[in-house]
């Protein structure tokens, strides 16, 4: 199994990590016992999410996903985010082994469940808006 | 800080050493011959082959032609388990019994023997990694073909009490075979004395190159041939001998079976300092049995870390490791070896094997003392279940 520059780049390095104390939304999905746990925390002003910072338990491309997906919503509308596919993570990362893909899945969630957790402190029902954030799927734990 | 290359990882292969390589050499350019042509350089080729027979029985107390040189350990675990089952099984005897923390060589052959029809049972070990002594006596019956336990456990490093489990084998009747790869080296071996009827071993592990094992199988019990083809391993295994990596296997046999107890002596004390300094972290296990385990072997679970992403944390800092996570064993799920202790999915997918040999030194140890809670706590600050261990701990 051979990780890209991007990813060992990203774990080496990762980007956003941390949390924030005030934050708007804070999302978290995956279970210790998949071996995976990511926990999102979002900055919202005026429909744009201002700061995100993560903390990720899990392998080298847990983390790497992680810290991709922050970049790659900080500064966009949360319409944006939502539209953020874990497809576009993966390549965004120069490609993930097939055994890793479900990692990008869930960062996709966790982004998810951060703006899921950001409507519904505003009163508003996330469901119709973000969709039901599940899991990843790839195991039944 | 200096960065340092560390080779923690000798369980799952070994450096080819100086003393074996030179006694390979002139093997492949110089004395190339077919050990089965009849000429002068064949006939060098066959000396050589049967040198090294004679070196690997010496080492472990049998006859040479007690001695099968296979292509690695795994296929002489296929080949003990499925030719005893081959023998057997046309008598009635379709049973087999294993442990359930067997290396995938052995288990992964059961399983195949299952879907022949065979049934298996798998041993359970205690949560020392100690393989139930009196389930395996329970377990043996009329129609057990075989029993298949292995001497050390190649994650955890536990000895397993192999002289007991024969005597229980020879006094019903069962012929017993144990995957002695990881024990090599490590602990006297003399197969007389112990009692077992087939052993396997690898030469990787033993300082030799990859692609060379062998099988013991005591005189008087006559397993189906393996391989056919032409007459080599008399006849029971045909295919033209790897002569160069033989020649390395026998000489990795001698070396490894010279002064074991000092040897012994000598990586315990470096690998105790390892666990010791390990277990100084918090929220921190040593798994397997401290005393009856291969003095090169620690294997510690870190709470609230991932085992992949501490490996390549380490490799970054130039030490080679290994771990029972799901994420490296290829799978979903963590170690069975791990899961077998009765360990949770949790704490079983921050384990970290460190595997040294006789080549480590106290400053490699002071190296990965050193990287260690820095690699550790750098992992735990940004992970949301090390936040939870903590707060939970603090309620």
């Amino acid at each position: 199994m051979l990780y890209s520059d991007k990813v060992l780049d990203h774990f080496a390095n990762p980007r956003n990590v941390g949390e924030i104390e005030d934050a708007d939304g804070i999302g978290e999905v995956g279970n210790a016992k998949c071996g995976d746990i990511m926990k999102m925390y979002i900055k919202v002003n005026g429909g744009i999410i201002t700061d995100v910072k993560f903390k990720t338990f899990g392998c080298g491309a847990a983390v790497a996903t992680s810290s991709m997906a922050t970049e790659l919503i900080v500064g966009k509308s949360i319409d944006d985010a939502l539209k953020l596919t874990n497809k576009a993570v993966v390549e965004a990362l120069d490609g993930l082994p097939p055994s890793k893909i479900h990692c990008s899945v869930l960062a996709e969630q966790a982004i998810k469940s951060a703006i899921s957790d950001y409507y519904q402190k505003q009163g508003i029902d996330p469901v119709p808006i973000v969709g039901e954030v599940g899991d990843c799927d790839a195991c039944h734990h | 800080m200096d960065k340092r290359f560390v080779y923690a990882d000798n369980a799952a292969t070994t450096k080819v050493s100086d003393i074996v390589l030179n006694a390979m050499l002139p093997y492949f350019s110089e004395h190339y011959g077919n050990a089965s042509s009849i000429y002068e350089m064949g006939r060098n080729a066959k000396r050589a082959l049967e040198l090294s027979r004679e070196k690997v029985a010496k080492a472990l107390s049998c006859e040479p032609n007690e001695i099968y040189f296979t292509s690695c350990g795994s296929e002489a675990d296929n080949w003990a388990i499925k030719g005893v089952c081959e023998k057997l099984g046309p008598k009635g005897k379709k049973h087999i019994i294993t442990s359930v923390f067997e290396h995938h060589a052995v288990l992964h052959t059961c399983e195949a023997l299952e879907r022949q029809g065979f049934e298996v049972t798998y041993i359970p070990v205690d949560e020392k990694g100690i393989v139930k002594l009196n389930e395996l006596k329970n377990a043996i019956r009329e129609d057990t073909a075989t029993v298949s336990i292995m001497f050390a456990n190649n994650e955890i490093g536990t000895i397993q009490p192999i002289k007991e489990i024969a005597d229980i084998c020879k006094e019903r009747g069962v012929i017993f075979h144990t995957d002695a790869v990881q024990a090599i080296g490590n602990v006297e071996i003399n197969v007389k004395e112990l009692g077992v009827d087939l052993l396997s071993l690898s030469g990787h592990k033993i300082h030799a190159p990859k692609g060379v094992g062998a099988l013991y199988i005591r005189k008087g019990l006559v397993l189906p041939n393996f391989i056919h083809g032409g007459a080599q391993e008399r006849n029971k295994r045909g295919g033209t001998e790897n002569v160069a990596s033989i020649v390395g296997l026998g000489v990795a046999m001698e070396e490894a079976v010279k002064d074991i107890p000092q040897r012994v002596e000598r990586v315990t004390r470096l690998r105790n300092r390892l666990i010791d300094g390990i277990l100084q972290l918090p929220h921190t296990r040593l798994n397997g049995d401290r005393e009856k385990r291969l003095c090169g072997n620690c294997n510690i679970s870190i709470e609230g870390v991932e085992g992949e992403a501490l490996l390549l944390m380490l490799d970054m800092h130039g030490i080679c490791a290994s771990s029972g996570s799901a994420c490296t064993s290829g799978s979903l799920d963590p170690s069975h070896v791990l899961l077998a202790l009765g360990l949770s999915h949790e704490v079983a997918h921050g384990s970290l094997r460190l595997s040294i040999s006789d080549e480590t030194t106290d400053e490699d140890v002071d190296y990965i003392l050193e990287v260690m809670p820095k690699v550790v706590n750098r992992l735990r600050e940004m992970s949301p279940l090390w936040e939870k261990i903590v707060k939970a701990e603090n309620r």
